[in-house]
């Protein structure tokens, strides 16, 4: 049917620029709505930034041990030392090094921990999950069945489990430097499970959509159509998930370090430096703990509240 | 008639389960000639649909072929694997599906989809296939194509979709349209504009159409010849003015009475008794005796009626008065 009107090019409305189409957008507009998603984001915001920009930021460098001095040790926060006259922030240890630079050293350790298990764990989850999803059959069956299994433990012990096997196997010597990317494999497998199985969900239900079928019927290959059909539209619940495990796997991550399995002393994360300051609780030295617990705290929560917004503003039934 | 394009010949699909063999589609025989529109009818589950995918390759497990031979423009394609199958049915068969909302991926564009397919099959650079994709969209009646192309689905609504959708099977010069209730998820009023655009672009370019649907309007108003299928067979198959004005097999006629034409002018439905058998209790002989008005005893004993040379796989077709025909 040529015969429809044409519309002359004058009336059309420009076309919005991509920023005010993102701008304009419901998620946008969601978002300025929610002053949880403005604080929460703004908290994270901040965290990530001083964790990126820690060499910058951080008054002390306080694994430079030239730099230490015993003297300063267990300064109170704000107060000048009784024997050097220096002012810490928010105090020292029992080294003399600035809480404060510790806590920004290690929400660097944490959150990269944290970022790179959750990438690792999504990775590994998509793929199986659009395997088993799109391929069905004994593959299916088999990474369901492996996903069931894992489930029934929880994941701080399959962690541990994997952490420690690797301890094992690894030499001594690089044990410090291999810890960290233990760390994120063993919080990674210990997490891959959510992903496949939301994936897999999706992947049902897209798969017998028409376009599919279409897709197929051109004659795209099995990989095509799982890449560049299917993936794109099972990601945004997967973009929820991401967000929530971030704060599991961070907080998994504080609690093996706490246990002691986690990220050592010469790298501390939030974890480690939890696990340093409870020593001195009962003693008295209260910042030691405090403050890297109240960071760690507020890093969880927000990015914890994050995805929970997140969650209700991708769910058009929750508008 | 010159070759036809697709010839289905005793094309039988089951699906094996627990409860036995299943029969969707039972010993069907069809041909689709060079612009031509054949017609299938049927209730619900008579295997009108698992027919159609049968012959593009589309049949999910466990149901397969286990009988009968398909050709299409004189290659059997029926038994073809992998690579020369997805060759093939992509670049020869164009398929519409019922729904518009799901047809189309929400999340690239209708250029991208209507590029995607053209590159999959014909050789063509990307600047040239986007040329091609802007002319497919007008020939649809798609205005301002050239800016429609940057579009996602989601902008269009369900009858442009549709006319998408049309563009995107026809974009590839297939040689055989199989749409598969291509109105049916459509307002009354578009539907008409649909089948219209549908049969004139057949038409015009001489693509074999195979039109799968419920409605008898649609179909009489469309169709060159057509297919009625009952229980997964073939219960009769003749042109469309004469099935419809004069049906011979008894559940053509009942399914006639029960469809109300504006021809017939305003009179109480006939409705037929009883409902379509399931498929894991198929009577013996024809499929329809339990609700035919004309069965015997004949009709309950194997062998199963056939159509030789008939209209209708019947034993006692409805014969018709000359005038009543005309």
């Amino acid at each position: 049917m040529t015969d429809l009107p044409q519309i002359p090019p004058q009336v059309r409305a420009k076309a919005p620029s991509r920023f005010t189409r993102a701008w304009d957008s419901d998620f946008a507009y969601q978002f300025r709505r929610s002053p949880v998603a403005i604080i929460s984001f703004t908290v994270v915001l901040v965290l990530v930034l001083a964790a990126i920009f820690a060499p910058l930021i951080a008054p002390y460098d306080p694994f430079d041990p030239a730099s230490l001095n015993l003297m300063n040790g267990f300064s109170k926060p704000m107060e000048p030392n009784a024997f050097t006259g220096d002012v810490f922030w928010l105090g020292t240890d029992d080294q003399g090094r600035d809480v404060f630079s510790t806590i920004l050293y290690g929400l660097r350790i944490s959150l990269f921990v944290g970022a790179a298990a959750v990438a690792f764990a999504m990775v590994l989850g998509i793929t199986l999950g659009l395997l088993a999803g799109y391929v069905g059959g004994w593959v299916e069956t088999i990474i369901m069945r492996v996903a069931d299994v894992q489930l029934t433990f929880p994941a701080i012990l399959v962690a541990m489990l994997i952490f420690g096997i690797a301890k094992g196997i690894t030499p001594v010597e690089y044990r410090d430097q291999m810890a960290i990317w233990v760390l994120i494999v063993a919080i990674g497998l210990s997490d891959w499970v959510q992903f496949a199985r939301v994936v897999r969900g999706a992947t049902l239900v897209e798969k017998n959509k028409e376009y599919v079928q279409a897709a197929r019927l051109i004659g795209r290959g099995s990989g095509a159509i799982m890449l560049r059909h299917i993936l794109p539209n099972v990601l945004s619940p997967v973009l929820v998930i991401a967000t929530i495990s971030l704060a599991l796997a961070i907080i998994a991550e504080a609690t093996l370090s706490f246990l002691g399995v986690g990220a050592p002393p010469t790298q501390p994360s939030l974890g480690t430096l939890i696990r340093i300051g409870q020593g001195f609780l009962f003693s008295g030295e209260w910042w030691i703990l405090l403050f890297p617990a109240a960071t760690l705290l507020a890093l969880a929560l927000a990015v914890n509240l994050l995805g929970d917004w997140l969650r209700d503003a991708l769910n058009p039934k929750l508008r | 008639m010159s070759d036809p394009v697709l010839s289905i010949r005793d094309l039988t699909v089951e699906i094996p389960t627990r409860g036995g063999l299943l029969r969707p589609v039972d010993q069907v025989s069809y041909d689709i000639a060079k612009g031509e529109i054949l017609g299938v009818v049927g209730e619900s589950g008579a295997g009108k649909s698992m027919a159609g995918n049968a012959v593009i390759g589309l049949l999910n497990r466990p149901a397969k072929i286990t009988g009968g031979e398909i050709w299409l423009n004189g290659t059997r394609i029926d038994k073809l694997q992998g690579e020369n199958m997805r060759r093939l049915r992509g670049k020869d068969i164009g398929m519409v599906f019922q729904d518009p909302l799901t047809s189309l991926n929400p999340l690239l564009t209708i250029g991208d989809q209507l590029t995607e397919t053209m590159l999959q099959h014909l050789s063509i650079t990307q600047t040239e296939a986007r040329k091609r994709a802007i002319a497919a969209l007008e020939e649809v009646g798609i205005p301002a194509a050239s800016e429609r192309l940057d579009s996602y689905p989601h902008e269009f609504s369900g009858g442009m979709r549709q006319r998408v959708v049309i563009a995107l099977a026809l974009c590839a010069e297939p040689s055989l349209i199989i749409a598969d209730e291509p109105t049916t998820a459509l307002d009354v009023s578009v539907q008409a504009q649909i089948i219209a655009l549908l049969k004139r672009l057949c038409r015009d370019r001489g693509t074999a159409v195979m039109l799968i649907t419920h409605d008898m309007g649609v179909i009489a108003e469309t169709a060159d010849r057509v297919a009625v299928m009952y229980a997964g067979r073939l219960a009769e198959l003749g042109p469309v003015r004469e099935v419809i004005t004069a049906p011979e097999h008894p559940y053509t006629d009942g399914l006639m009475g029960s469809t109300p034409l504006a021809s017939k002018g305003l009179k109480r439905l006939r409705q037929i008794p009883g409902s379509m058998p399931r498929l894991t209790a198929m009577p013996t002989g024809c499929a329809f005796h339990p609700r035919c008005p004309k069965a015997q005893d004949i009709c309950r004993h194997d062998p199963r009626p056939r159509r030789d040379g008939g209209r209708a796989a019947c034993h006692f077709p409805i014969t018709h008065s000359a005038e009543e025909t005309a």
